[in-house]
């Protein structure tokens, strides 16, 4: 056994790249509670507030601090940057300083201009120059490819938010590779990999080994940026901070590389909870050096910041990185995944105080230990900063190495990707059926012209058969744009280091997504079962409704409505399957939209729900605000209705409730005990 | 025999133990003038729904409920005995923990047909939280309208039948948080060892706009909401009183 890996129970992954398998064989699940946890240590705090002060003059300064302009962002483009070299156990930057945002142009040279131009700053012209002549990005590929339809769906809004300029992103790298094997080991897989490719040279085999010869690269870099911190990854790591550094190097090379839409970590916490119990039994460090190295990452974490345009800032709400790291669950041995890191890395929200970045999301299981979900309730009422989901859900099809990419997107660590597609807009598509492919806000016709619906009442047969093809028409022209992007993506804008990251042959989900779930459901609901007369301008268009008559609503547990729901899913995602898919990509959609849907709803006109142009959807899957009338529990059963066999990118419902509405407040109540009458 | 509902919520967390399944009835005798529902008063509106649909809803997600169960409040429940005892026999032939949030106003010791039923609802009922509203009669009065002699009786009635009982009192400042008359309310319950629970409840004013939406007069418009900090101060009032009182039974040593 190699000398860092002394104490690890051996296994196949000494002979082979099996991170899980090392976890496995490794991991110590602690069932106690939050008491062994350390304060921040006089150099975490006096970091932090040095951080405070710099954001502080961020917002200051309008929302960004500095940018590059002059140097494209590549893994070794800057030197070393530091807060304060001396106090940092976690070192790297994605430029020379913090706060200082770095200029990534292959996604969209346009893109990249108007980042900067948006925030007072001016690209290189030699740069601008130099990208729109002598080398083609991402987004001018797109447009290259892209056919008259395609351009008019993306622009009246049926389709939205496409990554055609900028970074795809939900791509997670087994950052933690550099930490068990060192980069040495892991190029010498990938050359192993090279050699192993067919010898008949189709595009697959080409493709793919010019690929594998980009991650080399990638690697070979990643080495170098370490090295210019003063480290050596070449090697494993050999103690807590080193396994934290390189799997914090791994990352830190990703998103020098890449501005996606969503950068997400993984699942790292059990992996380096193996050396911190090492380091701990041996005497290495104590708790509150190995609690100072979390927090040093989760600092470092925070601190992730791309350049961007306030339309994208609009369609994401803020300026989010979704460094999502996925934490707890259970093995399929039936061990829950829980360790004293995980505390440690929840642990953060208190010793820096509460954030929204890292995505701290915890993998829930009814089998999760007692300690561990009351301290993650207590976290969730101090700091409102965990995102919860489904592990005895994803367990089935994900096993327990999977993590979450951006919000919902489960993939398997290091063997499954994704390339990500947006939305498509189901209530703006129901009201083309209706109109006959005429979009109701700019009249153009954008959809085929189908025949529109006549009459003064809408009849719900009529009205669902042209729904129906109306989604065929647009999960046609959707699938294929999203080809587009992801053939033009891979050839532009190649995720180098986090594919070098990955196994060689990997899984490809190719998600879709919809929006405005519930504004359909309920509008066919109302026409289903309520009177709804449509009401149309000079143009004869439909632009308004008028319904009268109750009908059921989607949030109530009732299935009248919550079956159009389900069968809307199920029809649309059937519709994409029949679709040939860029790199056989996997098909899934999601239903998501966690902050979009405001504008989603700006650019939709009137609905027959009784919602009105230009509102805001629901969010995700949720049931439209304020008609869900029978609590919490009703709304939700609604919502868990949806098949997640047919919805795979995930399923999202935004929860909020008051304090008080979730139980007592501790002093006021005495609960179901004796009367305690020792206090008077 | 159907009930008149008012409306049903699939996530109560403060009606009982877990989280419940909550039915509130509609109708009721007392004019509370802090009451966040009014729109249960009136017995003439409201749905009537079958037991069995409502036990049903609640197995559609009974999943939730594991800790809980499901508790009728109101309005005033005891003003459906019929409903109530049909609902709790279908929920007890499952097991599911019932709880009944009563004001007691309409327990009738003289009519022995109630009675009697009420005795049969009582053996298939988990937990009663009786809201003692004041326990000064005059005060009572001016503050429900009605006095609050059937409420004191109910809640001896529930000593007897020693059937589980949490007592609740909302504190509204000047009219229900004066020391000595919480200090009576602890002493009239003291000896009451089917006691469980104290629930001391801060008076908000979140009802207001039904009270707009009705058209009905809010009484109470110039009294400001209770502060939430005070409540252990004004619980100790009446916890002194349950004390006395166990001292003078003989239950605890002084």
């Amino acid at each position: 056994m190699r000398p860092e890996w002394t104490d690890f129970v051996g296994g196949k992954w000494e002979n082979e790249i099996n991170v899980r398998d090392f976890i496995q064989k490794n991991y110590t699940p602690y069932d106690g509670d939050d008491t062994f946890l350390a304060n921040p240590t006089q150099n975490t705090n006096e970091l932090w507030a040095q951080v405070m002060e710099l954001s502080k003059k961020e917002r200051e300064a309008g929302g960004v601090l500095d940018m590059d302009t002059k140097v494209v962002s590549t893994i070794t483009s800057h030197g070393p940057g530091y807060l304060d070299k001396s106090k940092e156990t976690i070192v790297g930057f994605q430029t020379d300083k913090p706060f200082k945002r770095s200029m990534q142009v292959y996604g969209g040279i346009r893109m990249a201009e108007k980042a900067c131009s948006d925030n007072g700053y001016t690209v290189d012209p030699e740069i601008s120059e130099f990208f729109s002549t002598h080398r083609k990005t991402h987004n001018a590929g797109c447009f290259d490819a892209y056919n008259d339809e395609m351009r008019a769906c993306r622009s009246s809004h049926i389709i939205t938010g496409l990554p055609d300029a900028y970074g795809r992103g939900r791509i997670i790298g087994d950052y933690r590779r550099i930490a068990l094997y060192g980069i040495d080991r892991l190029i010498e897989d990938k050359n192993e990999q090279k050699a192993s490719t067919g010898r008949v040279m189709t595009d697959d085999v080409i493709r793919l080994r010019e690929e594998i010869s980009e991650q080399i690269v990638a690697l070979k870099q990643m080495k170098q940026m370490a090295a210019s911190y003063g480290c050596d990854i070449s090697k494993p790591a050999t103690n807590t901070q080193e396994a934290i550094q390189a799997t914090y190097f791994g990352y830190l090379a990703a998103v020098k590389e890449q501005n996606g839409a969503a950068m997400s970590l993984g699942r790292t916490s059990t992996f380096i909870d193996i050396y911190a119990e090492r380091d701990l039994k041996n005497g290495t460090f104590t708790e509150e050096q190995i609690q100072e190295f979390v927090d040093h990452f989760v600092m470092k974490l925070r601190l992730i910041k791309f350049a961007r345009t306030p339309e994208y800032n609009n369609l994401f709400a803020g300026d989010p990185v979704w460094v999502t790291e996925s934490l707890a669950g259970v093995g399929v041995d039936g061990r829950h995944l829980v360790t004293k890191t995980s505390f440690r890395y929840l642990h953060t929200l208190t010793n820096l105080g509460p954030s929204p970045e890292p995505n701290l999301t915890v993998l829930w299981s009814v089998r999760l230990p007692e300690n561990f979900k009351r301290y993650c309730a207590k976290m969730s009422i101090q700091t409102s900063s965990i995102q919860y989901e489904n592990d005895d859900l994803m367990r089935v099809t994900h096993a327990d190495d999977y993590a979450i990419a951006c919000c919902v997107s489960s993939m398997m660590v290091g063997k499954q990707m994704q390339f990500f597609g947006a939305r498509a807009n189901l209530a703006k598509c129901l009201l083309y059926a209706l109109n006959g492919g005429v979009d109701e806000v700019t009249k153009k016709q954008v959809g085929p012209r189908y025949r529109k619906v006549e009459g003064d009442v809408l009849d719900f047969d009529d009205v669902m058969q042209k729904y129906v093809d109306m989604m065929e028409w647009l999960a046609d022209v959707y699938v294929n744009t999203l080809n587009v992007i992801h053939y033009m993506h891979d050839k532009y804008c190649y995720e180098k280091a986090q594919m070098a990251l990955h196994d060689r042959d990997v899984f490809r989900y190719f998600a879709t997504g919809v929006a405005g779930l519930s504004v359909v459901a309920d509008s066919l609901s109302a026409i289903k079962y309520a009177t709804v007369k449509p009401i149309r301008d000079e143009d004869g268009v439909i632009v308004d409704f008028e319904t009268t008559g109750e009908f059921p609503k989607y949030g109530n547990d009732d299935d009248r409505v919550d079956e159009i729901a389900r069968d809307l899913v199920k029809k649309f995602m059937t519709m994409i399957r029949r679709h040939h898919t860029y790199r056989n990509g996997f098909p899934t959609t999601s239903i998501l939209t966690i902050t979009s849907n405001v504008t989603y709803g700006k650019a939709t006109g009137t609905t027959p729900d009784g919602r009105k142009k230009g509102q805001p959807f629901a969010p995700g899957a949720n049931p439209m605000h304020g008609r869900d009338t029978h609590g919490a529990v009703a709304s939700l059963s609604s919502v868990s209705k949806l098949p997640f066999n047919h919805a795979q990118d995930g399923i999202s419902n935004t929860f909020t409730i008051i304090p008080g509405a979730l139980g007592k407040e501790d002093q006021v109540f005495a609960g179901d005990i004796e009367i305690d009458l020792s206090q008077v | 025999m159907k009930g008149k509902i008012h409306s049903l919520e699939s996530f109560g967390t403060v009606d009982g133990p877990g989280v419940r399944y909550v039915v509130f009835t509609q109708g009721c005798p007392l004019r509370c003038a802090y009451c966040h529902n009014p729109d249960t008063w009136s017995t003439k509106a409201g749905e009537e729904m079958e037991p069995s649909y409502i036990i049903e809803q609640y197995n559609r997600n009974i999943g939730f409920y594991k800790d809980g169960g499901i508790t009728v409040t109101g309005g005033e429940p005891l003003l459906q005995l019929d409903f109530l005892l049909e609902l709790f026999t279908l929920a007890k032939e499952q097991n599911i923990h019932t709880c009944i949030d009563s004001s007691g106003i309409v327990f009738n010791s003289t009519n022995t047909q109630w009675m009697e039923k009420l005795d049969r609802l009582m053996t298939l009922t988990d937990l009663v939280m009786l809201d003692i509203k004041h326990i000064n009669n005059e005060k009572h009065i001016s503050l429900t309208e009605l006095p609050n002699k059937n409420v004191l009786a109910f809640a001896e009635y529930l000593y007897e039948k020693e059937v589980p009982t949490w007592i609740r009192h909302v504190v509204v400042p000047g009219i229900t948080d004066d020391p000595a008359d919480l200090e009576a309310l602890g002493y009239f319950i003291g000896g009451f060892t089917n006691v469980k629970a104290l629930d001391i409840l801060p008076y908000h004013d979140l009802g207001v706009p039904k009270y707009q939406n009705l058209g009905i007069e809010y009484k109470l418009k110039d009294v400001k909401p209770m502060d939430k900090k005070l409540i252990p101060e004004l619980k100790k009032h009446v916890l002194r009183g349950i004390k006395n009182k166990r001292i003078e039974l003989g239950l605890i040593q002084a």
